[in-house]
């Protein structure tokens, strides 16, 4: 398996477009050092949602390995979801999780959900991670129907396609760095090897450790190699730095950013942090079941820069 | 408190199902503790009660003919309370509508007065008196095999002649609680029985008239057993006595005294399975729940409430469990208890057998119940409660992993990441891996044992009569008779082979030990009665000496090669030394062997013989029985087919029923022991599951590795399920070898093959319950808590 920086880079080369206005490429960026040097120049130039919407179909391209490689803001359309409605009966109460939520995700895009506490944004992003289904309306990703509850179906989605991170890392705590990531890789058509996963996190020295030897940083960007690991369509992270202080968090951020960049992992971050929604291409504010507004940053910030 | 009430009732919703297997388990050892120690109870209360009401004698004796005014003298020895003698003579009768002949024993009981020892309780009828003749009193075995009521009449052949008789009764003896024929093992109820007659008309049959062979007689309280025996051999000798014998050389007493050393053998073993499976059980479940209440019992500790109100909650929360286990095993426990006290008594005959269960057994099993319960919790209990709040709080220290010893053993490359989960995960906690595997195992073992004591029964008996006894019919001569008599049977109609015997009774001493017994010449190149070893194969008999049981050879502590004083109890009454030619491990009773014709010269005889053996044309066995039982001579004949059959079908039911609470018992166990831990593991491990199926692992794959684990422990059960299975078996072997019985210890392929399967099925059930609700976890509530 080939070094993803390098690949990441040859890809936009090899399109002969420069890589998107302000977007630096990354070459000569050493994953292995912690804490992620080299992703300074993102937010020199911004990029105008216009523009990215026009540039949207050009962009994306294949890699050897298989891994659609699409700009922020410009890949073809990945998800569809229109009219989506969550109902919980809770005895005589119904609870409505989602009432009527259109969206839409395009490859390549890095999406940021806000909202207050049970606006439903978890369970918007579990419908589509194929973790639950919609109990009205529809969701599409690609040419897959996730509207249907068949669990063969979505496991085999799941498996095939999605990158999960949680707010509790949620890692086998029997089972060392490399082994937890390995778990994934075993499952997958063309994956990473666990190294160079973990390496990509900055983890490249931790791989034997088991997570009770790790910080709770450490233990989250196990949980980001393990989701990567196996090059999926999307990258699905609820409250990925809910547990982590701001340093910490930061560093988690950055490793979400660079697979993003890198890999070109369409991405999806739920959180309570509106800094945080600065690194997105998109801001999708969710409050009371429906999509209450929606944004693109003119300019995504890095996430280093981020404070809060 | 009112809310810890609340509580405790939730906590125990919550785990109802883990709750149920706990209290089945503990219910099956209660149950069998209960019905084990009330049966035998029972049995030995109907005994005493018995035997005290009906003036049982507590010593007996034979002899050949003595007169009648020689019982002032009996009566006056020193110690005895009272005594009575009686003529008691062996006849074949003839039964309507049995084509074999039956052998009776027939007893004469005072003309016109009840005895006073050995009194007779009368089910039906009367007593028969002098003033008619030909009134009878029948056993109640005898009667109701062939629906014998008073009026209905038989045949005896007395001297050849067919002698009719008119039942008056049905009685019970204290002689006869457990009635078979004279040197069997086994009740024919069909074919012996006890009749008893006016002393009249028996003396009249038998030319016995102002005379009696036989005496009973009790003691008094104050009295030596031994110097009244010695007392009356001295009396009896001139008259072909001389052989005084105690309660325990009487057969039914000896084998009732038999049977209540077995049933006290078997009380201990099971229920202490059970109690070691029921502790393991509330110690896992409990600890688990403990585990996943820290914070719950450190917010309680907050709020005030005091670290003695938690401990009383959970030790109440095992309390209920073990009360209402200990509840419903004294139910099913009564219940069994009830079944097997009918079972005895069809074996065993007393006028009231009334099942009872003593309180104190109840109060003795739930004490055992709790301790065994309350042993397993208490420091899971107190460790939960002696946590400072402060640091309950805090989330308790993961666990630590590391590389299992597979692993260490360089094999790690090989193994899957599921599978090094696996091991690690077994060797995290190896105390709980070993107990689950000795749960199974335990499970197996029972099934193991319960099929064992089939197998041994099975064994035992084709050992006895199919291999050893080969005879078709065994016909007993009323006295020795010369070769002649032999002779005749030879030309009985479907005789095919006959065999001579000689039996007679004896005492053989080694050392200051001694055992009586009836020694055996038999042919020394026999076809039908065999001696044989424990692997079937024929004995041979030596021209001189005499080949002993193993057993005989260790209750009088000598070997092959040594010389024993052998005292001849009848006739002559000879004394002679004897060398121990030879040992055999043989299974019924104490026997003693010896070369036909060796005997016949140590008893200075000639052709004698007590009786044959007999192969038959099963063609023409109707001619042949109707023969046999016209024939002088004969005093009883006994039929194998027929005493297996009436073996058999008093059996069969009972196998089946034995065979089904065993399995019920195995699967339990089985079952309870899997469901909690695969329960337990699935809650301790759901987060990882819900992990693994988010990261796209399918149900199936999931499932497996939770039950992977288990997969490995019941495998792990297996060989240790059969290893201690067979040494429960062996310890049940032992315990349950008598003089009168001895188990060997076969526990054949299929058995452990049958145990395996029962087992290895019971864990799949449990592991798919588990399995569906691993498929039910819901993936998003389990992942949005905290740990
Ligand atoms: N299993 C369930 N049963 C009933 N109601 C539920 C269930 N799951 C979610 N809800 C309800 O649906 C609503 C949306 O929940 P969701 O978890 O999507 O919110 P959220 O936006 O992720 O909130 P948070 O920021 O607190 O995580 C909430 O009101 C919640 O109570
Ligand atoms: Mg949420």
């Amino acid at each position: 398996m080939r070094n993803v920086r390098v690949t990441a880079a040859e890809a936009s080369r090899a399109d002969g477009v420069s890589p998107m206005d302000g977007v630096s490429p990354v070459d000569g960026v050493s994953p292995a050092v912690a804490g992620f040097p080299a992703v300074g120049a993102s937010s020199a130039a911004g990029v105008s949602p216009a523009d990215a919407s026009q540039s949207g179909t050009l962009q994306s391209g294949t890699l050897q390995s298989g891994t659609r490689v699409a700009w922020a803001g410009g890949g073809e359309l990945m998800f569809e979801a229109r009219g989506l409605v969550k109902r919980y009966q809770l005895g005589e109460v119904e609870v409505l999780a989602l009432r009527g939520v259109d969206f839409l995700l395009r490859s390549g895009e890095f999406v940021v959900l806000l909202g207050p506490s049970g606006s439903g944004k978890s369970t918007l992003l579990n419908i589509l991670g194929g973790l639950d289904t919609p109990s009205e309306g529809f969701v599409r990703f690609r040419d897959h129907d996730l509207s249907q509850g068949d669990d063969d179906l979505l496991t085999h989605y799941r498996r095939d396609h999605v990158g999960f991170v949680f707010q509790f890392y949620n890692l086998i705590p029997s089972l060392t760095a490399r082994e937890n990531v390995q778990l994934v890789t075993d499952l997958a058509a063309a994956p990473m090897r666990p190294e160079e996963a973990l390496e990509l996190v900055g983890l490249g020295a931790r791989l034997d450790h088991y997570p009770s030897q790790l910080s709770g940083g450490e233990q989250q960007r196990v949980a980001i190699a393990r989701a990567i690991a196996k090059r999926p369509d999307v990258l699905l992270c609820d409250e990925p730095t809910g547990a982590l202080d701001v340093r910490t968090g930061i560093v988690v951020l950055e490793a979400i950013e660079r697979i993003n960049r890198e890999l070109g992992t369409t991405t999806a971050v739920i959180t309570h942090n509106a800094a945080i929604a600065a690194m997105a291409d998109r801001v999708v504010q969710l409050s009371d079941g429906r999509v209450a507004s929606e944004s693109r940053n003119a300019v995504k910030a890095a996430a280093r820069d981020i404070q809060w | 408190m009112r809310a810890l009430r609340r509580k405790l009732w939730n906590d125990l919703a919550a785990i109802r199902w883990q709750g149920l297997a706990i209290v089945m388990v503990l219910a099956s050892g209660m149950a069998t503790f209960v019905m084990s120690l009330t049966a035998l109870d029972s049995l030995t209360r109907a005994r005493s009660d018995y035997f005290r009401a009906a003036n049982f004698a507590s010593v007996f004796a034979t002899l050949k003919r003595a007169p009648r005014a020689l019982e002032p003298r009996l009566r006056a020895i020193p110690g005895v309370a009272d005594l009575e003698t009686r003529i008691v003579v062996p006849a074949v009768l003839d039964v309507r509508g049995l084509a074999e002949p039956a052998t009776a024993l027939l007893i004469s009981v005072p003309d016109f007065s009840p005895p006073r020892v050995n009194r007779l309780h009368l089910r039906l009828g009367r007593l028969p008196t002098a003033e008619r003749r030909g009134e009878v009193l029948v056993s109640e075995a005898f009667a109701s095999a062939h629906r014998l009521r008073p009026g209905d009449g038989l045949r005896a052949v007395i001297n050849g002649r067919y002698q009719p008789l008119t039942i008056v009764g049905v009685a019970l003896s204290p002689e006869f609680v457990y009635s078979v024929r004279g040197g069997e093992m086994i009740p024919d109820d069909r074919r012996f029985g006890v009749l008893w007659m006016p002393y009249r008309d028996l003396a009249a049959a038998f030319q016995m008239d102002g005379a009696f062979n036989d005496v009973a007689a009790t003691l008094r309280p104050s009295a030596s057993e031994r110097d009244t025996l010695q007392q009356l051999d001295a009396l009896l000798l001139p008259y072909g006595g001389g052989a005084a014998y105690g309660r325990e050389h009487q057969a039914s007493s000896r084998f009732l005294d038999n049977e209540l050393i077995q049933l006290r053998g078997m009380a201990l073993l099971p229920p202490a399975i059970f109690l070691s499976v029921t502790g393991f059980l509330l110690h896992i479940v409990l600890s688990r729940l403990v585990a996943t209440q820290r914070e719950q019992i450190a917010t309680l500790r907050a709020f005030g409430y005091s670290r003695g109100a938690i401990l009383r909650h959970y030790l109440a929360f095992a309390a209920i469990l073990i009360a209402a286990g200990a509840a419903l095993g004294t139910a099913g426990g009564a219940w069994l208890g009830r079944e097997l006290t009918e079972l005895y008594a069809r074996f065993f005959r007393f006028p009231t057998f009334t099942y009872r269960v003593d309180p104190l057994v109840v109060v003795l099993g739930a004490g055992l119940s709790s301790a065994a319960g309350f042993a397993a919790i208490w420091r899971v209990a107190r460790r939960a409660t002696a946590e400072p709040p402060a640091a309950a709080m805090q989330p308790a220290p993961p666990d630590r992993f590391r590389p299992s010893v597979v692993e260490r053993m360089g094999w790690g490359r090989w193994l899957s990441p599921a599978a090094r989960m696996l091991f690690r995960h077994l060797e995290l906690q190896p105390w709980r891996a070993a107990m689950t595997s000795c749960g199974a195992a335990l499970s197996l073992a029972i099934l193991v044992l319960g099929s064992f004591s089939e197998d041994m029964i099975d064994f035992v008996m084709r050992f006895q009569f199919e291999h050893a006894h080969r005879q078709d019919v065994t016909v007993t001569f009323t006295e020795p008779s010369p070769g002649r008599a032999v002779h005749d049977l030879r030309h009985l109609p479907g005789v095919l082979a006959v065999e001579p015997f000689r039996a007679v009774p004896v005492k053989l001493r080694f050392g200051h030990r001694s055992r009586r017994l009836g020694l055996m010449g038999v042919s020394r190149q026999p076809r039908l009665f065999r001696v044989i070893d424990e692997r079937m194969r024929p004995v041979e008999i030596p021209p001189a000496g005499v080949v002993l049981s193993a057993a005989l050879a260790d209750g009088l502590g000598c070997r092959a090669g040594d010389q024993l004083t052998l005292e001849v109890l009848d006739g002559a009454r000879p004394i002679r030394v004897v060398s121990v030619a030879g040992v055999v491990r043989d299974f019924l009773d104490l026997n003693a062997y010896m070369d036909l014709d060796a005997l016949r010269r140590l008893l200075r005889e000639q052709e004698t013989a007590s009786g044959a053996f007999l192969r038959v044309d099963e063609r023409r066995t109707d001619r042949l029985y109707s023969r046999l039982k016209a024939l002088p001579r004969v005093a009883s004949v006994g039929i194998r087919r027929a005493m297996l059959e009436s073996y058999r079908r008093t059996l069969a039911e009972n196998v089946l029923r034995m065979r089904a609470y065993n399995l019920f018992f195995a699967c339990v166990v089985a079952i309870g022991v899997v469901y909690n831990a695969a329960r337990v593991m699935l809650s301790e491990r759901s987060r990882e599951l819900a992990t693994l199926r988010v990261l796209g692992f399918t149900r199936g794959e999931t499932a497996l590795m939770l039950l992977g684990e288990l997969a490995v422990l019941i495998a792990a059960a297996i060989p240790l399920g059969c290893l201690l299975g067979y040494g429960f078996a062996a310890l049940l072997a032992w315990s349950l070898a008598t003089e009168v019985h001895r188990f060997p210890l076969v526990v054949r392929a299929d058995t452990f093959a049958m145990a395996t399967a029962v087992t290895v099925g019971a864990a799949i059930f449990a592991g798919s319950v588990v399995r569906r609700l691993l498929d039910r976890l819901d993936l998003i509530a389990v992942l949005k808590a905290r740990d």
